[in-house]
């Protein structure tokens, strides 16, 4: 192993590892105000909405429709009460079939 | 006693485990396609199972491939991966709130599992979230990542490019598997969601800020703006009525 890819490995691994880390150390929990911790119970919906939009509709860059198509299909699974695992193996078959018939 | 609580230990790791195998199938596709670039990036295999198992986040890690094949410098390509995963800082602390009491050291060692994937798991399970959980659910996504990554340097070879393709979608709608239940009859959380959808969308498709930045924004506009509408949707009403 090159000794300057182990450091960038190393340093990139403690940039990491230093923020998801911190808030453990730093707040001991529940002691922060109403407020505050209101906001930090909206965080997951808040990130898993992002982290969805827009990035599914642009899994296959040269068609829109692929993407929209994966969503549709993990979102009607999900509404109709399926396993997050049905949900995605799913949303892989939906496409897989979309592929192939293409 | 000991033996109770050994065994609410175990099968909370079990459940863990379990929750955490749509994450161990949706880093198989990605992980195996790192190492495939890892290899052909120049990184030997050991260079590449190093990287995954010390960073543990597939974006920076697929970012730095790319600044490496560039030839950006080392100090640029750390401060890079810094600003892509910054967005941890907010998903620990939000997951500091929901995190059973533990001794700190399990927290340092859990912490460093910490992903968009492994925290959307634990932060949209009912309840609190036990340490057993966390380790349950890390380990099966880090295990996925490590050993895939490995395996796609060796084999260097992806998968029939349709199944590639299709796998795609796998980390997507997981998050969309673990956001569903939630929505159904909480109009706070269908909000809360597409809120942050919508400004994520508008700041990377205007390319307004970095993905990295991006996220994060996002998510706090929206976390913030729905619990001030709520606060004084509150007041409106007058102390009398309690919500």
């Amino acid at each position: 192993m090159r000794s300057e890819i182990v450091w960038m490995i190393v340093g990139m691994g403690l940039v990491t590892y230093i923020p998801r880390m911190l808030p453990f150390v730093l707040f001991k929990g529940k002691e922060l105000p109403p407020f505050i911790q209101g906001v930090l119970k909206n965080v997951p919906y808040a990130t898993l909405g992002a982290l969805i939009f827009p990035a599914i509709i642009f899994i296959q860059k040269d068609d829109i429709w692929y993407g929209i198509l994966g969503a549709a299909a993990a979102f009607i699974a999900a509404f109709l009460g399926a396993n997050v695992i049905v949900v995605v193996l799913g949303s892989i078959a939906v496409l897989a079939l979309y592929s192939y018939l293409l | 006693m000991a033996d109770l609580a050994l065994g609410k230990e175990s099968s909370d790791f079990k459940k863990g485990l379990q929750a955490g195998i749509s994450i161990g199938i949706g880093y198989f596709p990605i992980a195996l396609t790192f190492g495939l670039l890892a290899k052909t990036s120049g990184l030997s295999i050991y260079e590449t199972v190093l990287m995954s198992l010390i960073v543990f986040a597939g974006a920076s890690q697929y970012i730095s491939l790319s600044l490496i094949a560039y030839g950006t410098g080392i100090f640029e390509i750390i401060l890079t991966t810094f600003i892509v995963n910054i967005r941890h800082f907010l998903m620990s602390t939000s997951l500091n709130e929901k995190c059973e009491e533990d001794q700190l050291i399990s927290k340092l060692i859990y912490s460093f599992g910490i992903t968009d994937e492994t925290f959307s798991v634990v932060a949209t399970k009912e309840g609190t979230a036990s340490t057993g959980f966390l380790f349950g659910v890390i380990s099966v996504s880090y295990t996925s990542w490590v050993v895939f990554s490995g395996v796609g340097h060796l084999i260097g070879a992806n998968l029939p490019q349709t199944l590639q393709d299709s796998m795609a979608v796998a980390l997507y709608a997981m998050f969309i598997g673990l956001l569903v239940p939630s929505m159904k009859n909480n109009v706070k959380v269908i909000v809360l969601a597409v809120f942050g959808a919508i400004f994520n969308s508008i700041f990377t498709i205007g390319h307004i800020m970095a993905q990295g930045w991006s996220i994060v924004t996002a998510t706090l506009l929206s976390a913030i703006l729905i619990e001030s509408a709520e606060v004084i949707k509150a007041k409106y009403r007058g102390a009398g009525h309690e919500k």
